[in-house]
């Protein structure tokens, strides 16, 4: 009885505590300018099954894609033995689905399987990030804290699952001594059982805490979401489904600038009287909700980074690193007005604070980025946003892209040619 | 590579009364470089040599604002669109073959927001066609049978408007030896050049992104790698310059390489 009562409580507060981090993720998404994204449901849904569900772009990189597929499925299989779990920690029951027969032996078989599949997926993810050279896995944004973040998760994955086939394991010699009812098959666990003591005190102390320490571990990891990187498990979904359509060379035009553009070409236009805000992104405030939401949902994998032509001949830009200080900027203002209830200027913004000049001038906007994104984030976006401010804002660019401009000013090309001999090749 | 044959303005059309069913832009690249102006002159062969009632705007076609707009200039880009489109409605133009990716893009994608509403192609993709309606076909013994042929992807082609077909269909006709980047269609490494990045010095790092780039090539083992954007020919040209290989290695675009083959 005290067991429940302990398993109800830690239930509540699992629950309270996640959703009051959700909610304050959901703010700070809030916090980002308002853009329509939610046209073409039909196109959003095919997306949203098709990368977040279906993962097909982790597909770009097969072995990592199979590794993550087990993980994955294994994850949300589980899950519906977290439902079993939930009901005999409430009611004091044990493994109260255990009366479908033999349906239950083959989800117990199909379980065990899988729970062995993630073990040796996230063991093999371990080996991978910190034993091999593997690029993505370096870059100087993975610092100590991403580097642990990571660890973490797979650490906790790997024990989580050994909890749930040390308690299976337990369990299966219990049935055999006679304690328990035969219930579920143990395809991976009765191996683990041969070198179990035969002492039942023993084995139900252990079935017992390591199905305390599954439960609590669970419970514990659905808070540890909203303080990591892995937070993607939830938010892939909605990332690709808000997933900008249109082709990935379009970007967007500046309403507010065609307005004045409007205004100068034909004087006869009375000037807009719209207030313009801030022209590009200085600090998150100028970022969309999309942005910000495409910050959450980064996992830190890198894929972004390998395939970028500026980061792999070892410039200082790191699409990686651009939604990583957006996610960090992002977190710092919502501490700030969790402090003064609303944002209070702290001196300090994304451009320059987080993401230096040289990092956005080194992009080719070629995409590769938002191409290699197995949940559709664009960095590219952001990047161009802090562009847009340092020239429309500030005038601040490299001399040579303001010679650019004046060349295309007063001669209609980035060179200083002279329109007149623009046709010149015609006759020659 | 002069031509032998007239290349009719929009302007000049239209003091006959007529409007071109095509209007071909050159952009800036195609009309003030030197290498790229061959591309363009082979565009017009083609474009002669099936017929098409088609013009340049000549003097009065002016810069996308492409490298403005990725350079984050988005008034100049605004102004140069707007300009544009004027001119181009002014010759009731339906619609756009462009020889540069960029300009493709921002022509087919950003204008129209700005009320410039054009049906835009791109070379490879006029090529494309021509081929499948038979107009155009390799001539018998021409120089590209056997040779082994890649092809790079332009990022404002690919990636950004998933063309990866149109190029490649102009090379499968050729009787070659083609074989792919080993960074190809989506997953393409850019020039470099991309992002208004031609027009300044790239950031310290380690590498030229064009090198990084001409080492795909030269692991293909190819002998001339097809190009089908200005602005990649020049950064892959510098690259097999750099890398001493312009013995080995010959650039091409899509068009040259149709024009050569179809001896036209």
């Amino acid at each position: 009885m005290i067991g429940q009562v302990i398993f109800l409580f830690l239930l509540i507060a699992a629950v309270a505590f996640f959703t009051r981090n959700a909610r304050r993720i959901y703010r700070n998404i809030k916090l980002g300018k308002d853009e329509k994204r939610n046209d073409q449901p039909g196109r959003r849904l095919k997306t949203m099954l098709l990368v977040a569900f279906g993962q097909n772009k982790m597909f770009k990189k097969p072995l990592p894609a199979i590794l993550h597929l087990f993980v994955y499925v294994g994850f949300c299989i589980i899950n519906i033995e977290m439902l079993e779990i939930i009901i005999d920690g409430l009611f004091g029951s044990h493994r109260i689905f255990s009366f479908m027969g033999p349906f239950y032996s083959f989800l117990i078989y199909a379980f065990e399987l899988l729970a062995f599949a993630v073990l040796a997926s996230c063991v093999i993810f371990l080996i991978r990030r910190n034993f091999l050279r593997i690029y993505r896995f370096g870059g100087r944004e993975l610092t100590k804290w991403p580097r642990t973040d990571a660890n973490l998760i797979l650490i906790t994955e790997v024990l989580l699952m050994g909890a749930f086939l040390l308690m299976n394991a337990a369990d299966s010699k219990l049935q055999l001594l006679g304690h328990y009812p035969s219930a579920g098959a143990f395809p991976i666990s009765q191996h683990i059982a041969t070198i179990l003591p035969e002492n039942v005190d023993w084995l139900i102390g252990m079935e017992r805490a390591a199905w305390w320490f599954h439960i609590i571990g669970v419970l514990a990891f659905l808070n540890y979401l909203p303080l990591s990187k892995h937070l993607h498990i939830i938010l892939a979904f909605p990332n690709t489904y808000f997933t900008k359509l249109a082709p990935k060379g379009k970007f967007e035009n500046m309403p507010a600038v065609t307005g004045e553009v409007k205004a100068m070409l034909d004087p006869s236009l009375p000037p807009p009287t719209t207030e313009v805000g801030r022209f590009g992104v200085k600090d998150i405030h100028d970022l969309t909700w999309k942005n910000l939401l495409d910050a959450y949902t980064c996992t830190e994998c890198g894929r972004c980074s390998a395939a970028c032509p500026a980061n792999i001949t070892g410039k200082l830009l790191s699409p990686r690193k651009i939604m990583m200080d957006t996610r960090d900027r992002l977190e710092e203002v919502g501490r700030n007005i969790d402090k003064n209830s609303t944002f209070q200027d702290d001196g300090k913004s994304l451009l320059d604070d987080y993401i230096k000049r040289e990092e956005i001038w080194a992009c080719t906007t070629c995409n590769a980025c938002v191409e290699q994104c197995p949940v559709n984030i664009n960095p590219l976006e952001i990047i161009m946003g802090l562009r847009q401010y340092a020239i429309m804002e500030e005038s601040q660019a490299p001399a040579s892209i303001n010679a650019m401009f004046s060349n295309l000013e007063n001669n209609g090309a980035p060179w200083k040619y002279s329109p007149s001999d623009r046709a010149n090749w015609a006759n020659s | 590579m002069e031509t032998t044959f007239h290349i009719p303005t929009a302007a000049e059309m239209l003091a006959k009364g007529e409007t071109p069913d095509l209007l071909f832009w050159v952009g800036c690249a195609g009309s003030f470089d030197e290498r790229a102006q061959r591309i363009t002159k082979d565009i017009c062969k083609i474009l002669n040599h099936v017929g098409i009632k088609y013009a340049i705007l000549g003097t009065e076609e002016s810069c996308t604002g492409d490298p403005a707009k990725r350079a984050g200039n988005e008034f100049l880009f605004q102004m140069q669109a707007m300009t544009n489109i004027q001119i181009l409605e002014g010759y009731a133009i339906k619609k756009i073959v462009t020889a540069c990716p960029h300009c493709f893009n921002t022509l087919k994608n950003e204008y129209p927001n700005l009320g410039g509403n054009f049906e835009v192609i791109h070379h490879t993709q006029l090529i494309q066609s021509l081929i499948d309606e038979g107009k155009l076909k390799p001539a018998d013994g021409h120089s590209f049978t056997g040779k082994r042929i890649t092809y790079h992807d332009p990022c404002y082609l690919g990636r950004a408007n998933e063309v990866y077909e149109a190029p490649r269909k102009a090379l499968e006709i050729l009787d070659a030896d083609l074989v792919e980047l080993k960074r190809c269609k989506s997953n393409g490494l850019c020039c470099g050049a991309g992002g208004a990045q031609m027009f300044k010095e790239p950031e310290p790092g380690t590498k030229d992104v064009n090198i990084e780039r001409i080492e795909d090539v030269l692991a293909s083992k190819a002998s001339i790698v097809a190009a089908a954007c200005p602005f990649c020919m020049t950064m892959l040209r510098d690259g097999v310059k750099m890398k001493d290989k312009e013995q080995e290695i010959q650039v091409l675009d899509i068009a040259e390489i149709t024009v050569a083959a179809n001896k036209i």
